[in-house]
């Protein structure tokens, strides 16, 4: 390594030319392969994206398609994960319902951050009354988790997708205001940015050249865990009838529907039940895994 | 003279904090408020249906003080509540206070138990976790921690009941026969306690586990090690205490998260408790009881955040005088 560990990458303090972002950048990659964390997560975030992205176009059955003739039969060759109650493939509903997952994490997550983050930023540059209020606002928001304001949210406008996503990502903001702010706090009292400062630079080009950069790995690790709880979120409101409406198949839907059969063919149950353990553990791993690559430390 | 003033300076950021928590209350009253009061339509109508005559509804609308400016059934909603007084259920002509307080006698013990299910499974767990760092049972224990903290607590709840009702026939699937029989309605929460507790005592276990790796790799460890004791002896001397510190924060944000997740788990397991009757007022239009429960999860949530918050700078000295 060169003297790129200690230095930050960016802006006024850049030491070097493309030569060494090209070195840093292969190094990256090199560790992320070592990573376990990274690597496993990184494999089944992009399985569960294929499988979301595949099922847009393709499914091996319309997971809507109804056929009372073949209601709950086993794995079989014609239905490699058997059928529900009404003879839907259990394999196209799981595929289907990735897509599902997918939009209200990624949606959730992004208005979160789309909020948060600039919020965060605000309270950690001015620190005055302005910073209080950010952060008094916060607090109020932290008296709602997700399970909470999608109840509230449902009771006022009926259940829907749309609730689901308001609720799981207002219910984040205070997170990513708290977490912008604390890492952002840490990057402004730092002697370059003293510097930067004394050369002239201006509040708003700081938070570009310093703040952002600096903090961009830690946000992006947070993004990730958040979409995993998302999910899981996403999953119990769908199950307690509060979000996907029948007969569109999500994770939480199917597990509603297998209540009634885990007698008879408890497999109802397992299959969406790995599917949720599978996407939760894949971007939660690789939300770990970005954490510890950004700690050089640790790494080694 | 000077032991009040070093009174006062000791409670400053105690009484600080409590004014920031009532600051949030107050935001999350109005929050709620505003939410379930500003739509079109009007709960006389939803009661007595389609069919009714505008008279009826008016009639309805005036009996149940909704005829009168929103900022006055604001301020009667938040006077009842500092009072103690939830209400009157719109639907059931209920009172709301003694229907609460009914569920919580089912959900409170609930998420007791599935706290001390949690404990007895993350504490453990993690302290031989941490201790076993780069071994083989170690990292086993990491990797299972890892996969428990991805289960959502309806699937442990559907998963033990296929494994223990449906397979053994050793719990009951659902329902409560009430506390007149104390040691069935122990068993009906067994189950929900579990599926709550598992979950929970995964994600403890990683905090419990971080904790005490981080300990045992500070010098003044290194240095209780290196006079001679063993990584036991000089975690029960030096370490523990420390590491307990970052662990309150955590057993107080898991009760939190508890106490949310029974919501999820008394559907499951159709516990008359608190999740239950707010799920049942949102589907019944039951919006006073919605707001009353909402108000008081959120509460619960600000005020345990409060707690942990003072606590941690009682147990810490040497954040004392800091705010």
């Amino acid at each position: 390594m060169t003297e790129i560990g200690s230095a930050p990458l960016t802006g006024d303090t850049m030491v070097g030319g493309d030569d060494v972002i090209e070195d840093a950048r292969a190094s990256l990659w090199r560790r992320w392969l070592r990573n376990p964390s990274a690597l496993i997560g990184g494999i089944i975030v992009v399985l569960v994206v294929a499988s979301a992205v595949i099922s847009l176009v393709w499914t091996p059955y319309n997971p809507l398609a109804v056929d009372p003739s073949h209601a709950l039969s086993g794995p079989s060759l014609r239905h490699l994960l058997g059928t529900d109650e009404y003879g839907r493939d259990v394999f196209s509903r799981l595929m289907a319902s990735s897509q599902v997952a997918l939009f209200v994490g990624f949606l959730s997550v992004l208005i979160a951050t789309v909020v948060g983050i600039p919020a965060g930023l605000l309270a950690a540059e001015r620190r005055g009354a302005t910073g209080q209020v950010v952060l008094r606002l916060a607090d109020i928001l932290y008296g709602f988790p997700a399970l909470l304001a999608a109840v509230v949210l449902a009771a006022a406008f009926g259940a829907s997708k749309t609730t689901v996503v308001l609720a799981i990502g207002i219910s984040y903001i205070p997170v990513f205001v708290r977490v912008t702010r604390s890492n952002a706090l840490v990057v402004l009292n730092s002697e370059y940015v003293l510097a930067a400062r004394a050369y002239g630079r201006r509040p708003l080009a700081i938070m570009r050249r310093h703040v952002i950069p600096n903090i961009l790995t830690t946000i992006i690790a947070q993004m990730s865990l958040l979409f995993s709880l998302a999910v899981l979120a996403e999953t119990a409101l769908d199950f307690l009838g509060l979000g996907t409406a029948a007969p569109a198949a999500s994770w939480g839907t199917m597990l509603q529907s297998s209540q009634n059969y885990l007698g008879n063919d408890p497999l109802l149950t397992v299959w969406p039940s790995v599917a949720i353990v599978l996407c939760v553990l894949g971007f939660s791993l690789l939300g770990d895994g970005i954490s510890e690559l950004r700690d050089v430390r640790s790494s080694r | 003279m000077d032991a009040t003033r070093r009174l006062a300076r000791a409670a400053a950021p105690f009484l600080r904090r409590v004014g920031t928590i009532v600051v949030a209350l107050w935001g999350a009253s109005v929050l709620v408020f505003t939410v379930l009061n500003v739509l079109p339509g009007s709960p006389a109508q939803v009661i007595l249906g389609t069919q009714a005559t505008p008279q009826a509804v008016r009639q309805l609308t005036a009996q149940l003080g909704l005829n009168k400016s929103l900022l006055r059934q604001y301020v009667d909603w938040v006077g009842g509540l500092l009072h103690g007084s939830l209400g009157v259920s719109y639907i059931s002509h209920l009172g709301i206070g003694a229907q609460i307080a009914q569920a919580l006698s089912v959900t409170g013990p609930l998420v007791l138990f599935a706290l001390v299910i949690g404990l007895a499974i993350g504490l453990p767990l993690g302290f031989i976790g941490a201790v076993r760092h780069g071994r083989f049972s170690g990292s086993l224990i990491g990797g299972l921690s890892q996969i428990g903290m991805a289960v959502p607590t309806v699937v442990a709840g559907l998963l033990l009941v296929i494994i223990l009702t449906v397979k053994f026939h050793v719990f009951p699937t659902s329902g409560f026969p009430g506390w007149s029989d104390p040691l069935q309605a122990l068993r009906s929460l067994v189950l929900p306690a579990f599926s709550l507790g598992l979950v929970e005592g995964a994600i403890l276990s990683r905090y419990v586990r971080a904790s005490i790796l981080e300990q045992l790799r500070s010098d003044y460890l290194r240095t209780a090690r290196s006079k001679g004791l063993r990584v036991g002896q000089a975690l029960r001397r030096h370490g523990i205490r420390n590491a307990a510190i970052p662990l309150v924060t955590v057993v107080g944000l898991e009760l939190a998260s508890l106490i949310v997740g029974a919501i999820v788990v008394e559907n499951v397991f159709a516990l008359p408790g608190l999740g239950l009757l707010l799920l049942d007022s949102v589907n019944n239009r039951d919006l006073l009881t919605v707001q009353d429960i909402a108000m008081l999860v959120a509460t619960a949530v600000l005020v345990i955040n409060l707690v942990v918050d003072v606590s941690y700078h009682l147990l810490d000295p040497r954040l004392k005088g800091q705010s």
